[in-house]
């Protein structure tokens, strides 16, 4: 070794040029295009929100995804396989954080899901999608000789439902069906013997059962009766006239009443306030009303795009490990994309998940990007390593 | 299947077709959104901006004042006034019982109301009409209206409407024509008169408000407003104003009326009254005593109030005995009885009849009133000093084949409506053979048809039941030579500066013929009974400057004291106005209603009177 300092300097600049160049450019350009159209859409549909703070949501939003950018080219840089090691310190940590919610948290529409931070509230619940993703992936590879394992399956499904009951419970429906849809991919991609999914669903349907009919009948209420009327409501809005079905009428007026081009200003749904959550939930039916089809298409083909781009990272990812947390973010982003939008078209139950990137929010919005900041961090190791392979 | 995490993985199949499986859920899901986008968006997009229009735009009704109502000469008698009503907005109400009750409550202590009650309206007219908003109270405080708006945190769903309400000036002057005005009823809304008004409308309920509803009524206004999801109003999209109903212009002559009202107070207070042209028959003057003060109902008024006004000790003010009080007649329809004797030939003016004071027929006698004899007389001298017995000897022989005392009677407009312009007219009664005898066939008589009844007939006694406008009408005919006049108080309409918009025609009159010579003698007859020594009314008469054809009237009641009459016709010869007068328990014609109606002529001719003329005369 004979490098002089300005070679070191040089070589590393090259290499730090090398790595930001394997880092998927798409994917890239569909993270930053929804965060661009998040941002437009929250300045127009919240200006009347906030009397005498026209743009309180847009720099909000702004500022979150700043934030959650820089994040993300950090762990695009940063070699995931680390997080393995320390799985059992975030698996910790996440219980540990929504553990603290119930003692911590702060109310907000008669459920508790976030810690008071001093510049935001903080939601652990969607940082646990992510840490979940991590861990869960680890614990996974920790058993790769066992994958088709029975055991393998009980733990990994023990290791998820209890933290997405814990959720269940805050009540956060929408982010504990998240955690489970990241541990059906996780086992899926693993490998996992159909026969296990078999028995998996038979048991969910079991417990649907149970939770729905069975227990309420027997005088225990496990959901609480507005989630009840949200999984059912969409089943039949016309005659439903509770608020989930107000939820769905608007909704549905919004998007249809956009028509091919939208309606622009002349958005009265959104703008008048007839469309409940319309800068969070219900983000999707504000691009409809004010876009038309011509706007929802585009934002459905950037996810489109994303989740293309995510598949192909796992499929490229130079380890097990890499492969199985890609898996499982893709698995979030495309549950999240699907229910939130079938919500917003009435195809399926209103159950509070976000529109990722989308809707208005810290925690959902920088998770997002830390998840796909992983996934960059997947792709460039993957180009890294075959990089080093030519040589 | 990888062996070891850290070995490059290559792509196994079995990898290879579990990624193709996601890749395969995210297409078919991408799938099932983009076409659903394309049924909402495309295909029905149009419906979903409808929905959306209805969902922020609302039609808030302006209401349209009515029509004023003035007199001949253009003073208002009936005005409108702005008030200030609590109403509530059904959706706006709060969706728990206990809440709602709350609301209640509250307002109750607030408008002194009953808060149970008050609920309990308002669930019965929403279950009549959905989608109207319910009145709480009329005419409220501004003060209570605007504690209500300051406070809209306690009374959600209530909320303050402006209201044009009636006003009547002139208090009980003409108070039984004008009638009421009240929100349209599900029944009238299904009527076709009342296509064009919506639930909760107002229109005219009785009186020349019903008559004339079409005109009176306005065309409400409307604003479309857009709302936001709270219905807070966000901005004003269009405005229609309202227009005013239009003004109608009555006959009747406020100062006549009102003398007229004052008159019939200052005797026993329960009496009626007609004044009205004999040529076209528009109506001057048309009024009952006691009367009311309308104002009262554009108020919530309590049933204990509401039942005095029907209640007998006090007159049934009400009650409207100039075109519902049926009367015996007394000797004023010995104008019907002449002018069918005349007509039928039984007599010419100048048959001579004796009258030895009483007559006695199947074993009844019949005796003048007063005991006294006439002796000889024809029939214009038998007018002047109304012997009876002249005309008992008419009803005797008009008892006869086709009855023609009955047919000119009818003829004349006695016990049939006279067609005026107001809906409770109610007909009265013309008694003939065949009512008696099914009466009697019923069991609700003792006997069936008599002469005697013809007698009693014959000088308006008995059952004939009449009442001033049906007196009034008959004396016209006489008067105009043969036309039966529809008494009318609509003039015309006009707008609101009092210009001509519509002249409403005069109904058309029925055409009876009477000669000449019937005519002459029957007004002849009866100028003597006001002017000629002897005459019944010549006391009350003699020194009024208008010449007048006059006939008294005492009509008996059975343990009651006798009912006074006048009808007079003015001037004399060529009548132009007729005056009938009844006071319920005034004695003798000439005791009370004779002197009623020179006061009434007196205005209706501006003649000035120097003092009140005591009544007094002949007995009829």
């Amino acid at each position: 070794m004979h490098a002089s300092a300005a070679t070191a300097v040089k070589d590393f600049n090259d290499e730090s040029r090398a790595r930001l160049f394997r880092i998927d450019p798409l994917m890239l350009l569909a993270t930053v295009g929804l965060v661009a159209a998040s941002v437009y859409i929250l300045g127009s549909a919240t200006q009347d929100d906030i009397p005498g703070d026209p743009n309180y949501f847009l720099y909000r939003q702004a500022a979150y995804a700043g934030v959650g950018l820089v994040l993300m080219l950090l762990i695009s840089h940063f070699d995931y396989s680390r997080l393995r090691e320390w799985k059992l310190g975030i698996y910790t940590f996440l219980m540990g954080s929504i553990l603290l919610v119930y003692g911590l948290g702060v109310s907000a529409r008669g459920s508790k899901r976030a810690i008071a931070l001093p510049f935001f509230s903080f939601q652990p619940s969607e940082l646990g999608k992510v840490l979940l993703v991590v861990s869960l992936a680890a614990f996974m590879v920790d058993r790769i000789r066992r994958l088709t394992d029975r055991e393998t399956t009980s733990r990994m499904v023990l290791l998820a439902v209890i933290p997405a009951m814990l959720v269940i419970g805050q009540p956060d429906l929408g982010s504990g069906l998240v955690y489970l849809a990241i541990l059906v991919a996780i086992l899926f991609i693993a490998g996992t013997p159909w026969t296990h999914f078999v028995a998996l669903t038979g048991l969910a349907a079991a417990a649907i059962v149970v939770v729905l009919i069975a227990a309420p009948a027997a005088g225990v209420e496990v959901l609480k009766p507005y989630q009840k009327d949200r999984l059912t409501a969409f089943l039949s809005p016309g005659e439903n006239q509770g608020k989930e079905a107000y939820q769905i009428n608007q909704s549905l007026t919004a998007i249809g009443s956009g028509g091919k081009t939208g309606r622009g200003d002349e958005a009265t749904q959104t703008k008048l306030d007839f469309l409940p959550e319309h800068h969070t939930d219900f983000v999707f039916s504000v691009v409809g009303e004010e876009f038309g089809f011509v706007g929802a298409a585009l934002v459905l083909s950037l996810f489109a795009l994303l989740i293309w781009r995510a598949l192909r990272t796992l499929t490229i990812a130079k380890n097990f490990y890499g492969a199985l947390v890609a898996g499982g973010i893709t698995a979030m982003l495309m549950f999240q994309v699907f229910v939130n939008v079938g919500m917003t078209i009435g195809i399926m139950p209103i159950t509070g998940i976000p529109l990722p990137l989308v809707s208005y929010g810290g925690s959902s919005v920088i998770t997002t990007l830390m998840a796909i900041g992983l996934l960059q961090s997947i792709h460039a190791q993957a180009r890294e390593t075959a990089a080093v392979k030519r040589l | 299947v990888y062996l070891d995490n850290e070995r490059r993985p290559t792509l196994t199949p079995k990898l290879a077709f579990r990624v193709a499986v996601i890749g395969g859920v995210a297409l078919v899901m991408f799938s099932i959104i983009f076409f659903r986008l394309w049924y909402l968006q495309v295909l029905s997009g149009d419906n979903y901006v409808a929905a959306a229009r209805e969902n922020r735009v609302r039609e808030i009704k302006i209401e349209a004042p009515r029509g004023e109502i003035v007199d001949r000469h253009g003073v208002a008698l009936v005005e409108n006034r702005n008030s200030l009503s609590i109403k509530v907005t059904p959706d706006k109400l709060p969706a728990k019982r206990t809440d709602r009750e709350e609301v209640y409550r509250r307002l109750g202590k607030l408008l002194r109301l009953n808060p149970r009650k008050m609920e309990r309206r308002v669930e019965r007219e929403l279950k009549a009409l959905p989608y109207t908003k319910p009145t709480i109270k009329q005419d409220v405080n501004p003060n209570v209206v605007a504690f209500v708006l300051e406070r809209q945190d306690e009374f959600p769903g209530v909320e303050p409407e402006r209201e044009s309400l009636r006003e009547y000036p002139h208090g009980v002057i003409g108070a039984h024509l004008f009638g009421q005005v009240g929100e349209v009823s599900p029944q009238e809304l299904k009527d076709t008169r009342f296509s064009d008004v919506s639930a909760g409308d107002r229109v005219g309920k009785a009186g020349i408000e019903a008559e004339y509803d079409r005109f009176l009524r306005g065309r409400n206004g409307a604003a479309r407003v857009e709302v936001d999801a709270l219905g807070n109003l966000t901005k004003t999209l269009r405005r229609v104003q309202p227009v005013q109903g239009k003004q109608l212009r009555l006959s009747l002559d406020l100062n006549v009326q009102r003398v007229a009202q004052q008159a019939l107070a200052g005797g026993t207070g329960r009496g009626a009254f007609a004044v009205m042209n004999v040529q076209n028959g528009e109506v001057v003057a048309l009024g009952s005593q006691p009367s009311f003060d309308p104002n009262i109902f554009t108020k919530p008024i309590s049933q204990k109030r509401l039942d005095a006004l029907s209640s007998e000790a006090l007159g049934k003010p009400l009650f409207d005995r100039a075109i519902q009080g049926g009367y015996p007649t007394g000797s004023t329809f010995k104008l019907i009885t002449a002018t069918a004797a005349l007509q039928s030939g039984l007599i010419t003016p100048s048959t001579p009849l004796s009258d030895p004071g009483s007559l006695t027929v199947g074993g009844v006698t019949f005796e003048n009133a007063g005991h006294v004899a006439h002796g000889v007389l024809s029939l214009i001298p038998a007018l002047t000093v109304s012997s009876d017995v002249f005309f008992y000897q008419l009803g005797r022989d008009l008892n006869a084949k086709g009855m023609p005392l009955q047919l000119w009677a009818h003829r004349l407009g006695i016990g049939r409506k006279t067609g005026i312009d107001l809906p409770a007219e109610s007909p009265g009664l013309l008694p003939n053979p065949r009512w008696r005898d099914d009466l009697f066939k019923k069991k609700l008589t003792d006997r069936p048809w008599s002469v005697g009844d013809n007698i009693n007939l014959s000088v308006g006694q008995g059952d004939l039941q009449a009442d001033p406008l049906q007196m009034a009408v008959a004396y016209a005919t006489i008067a105009n030579g043969g036309r039966v006049l529809r008494p009318r108080l609509g003039l015309r309409i006009e707008d609101a500066t009092g210009r001509a918009l519509q002249e409403l025609d005069a109904p058309t009159a029925r055409r009876v013929k009477i000669a000449p010579e019937t005519r002459n003698a029957i007004l002849e007859g009866l100028h003597g009974a006001a002017s000629a020594p002897g005459g019944t009314s010549t006391p009350v008469f003699q020194d009024f400057p208008i010449p007048i054809a006059g006939k008294t009237g005492t009509a008996e009641h059975v343990g009651k004291a006798d009912q006074s009459w006048y009808v007079a016709l003015a001037p004399y010869p060529n009548p132009r106005y007729v005056v009938a007068v009844t006071d319920e328990a005034g004695g003798f014609g000439a005791d009370t209603a004779a002197p009623m109606a020179r006061r009434i002529l007196a205005a209706l001719f501006d003649v000035k009177e120097t003092g009140l003329v005591q009544g007094g005369g002949a007995p009829d």
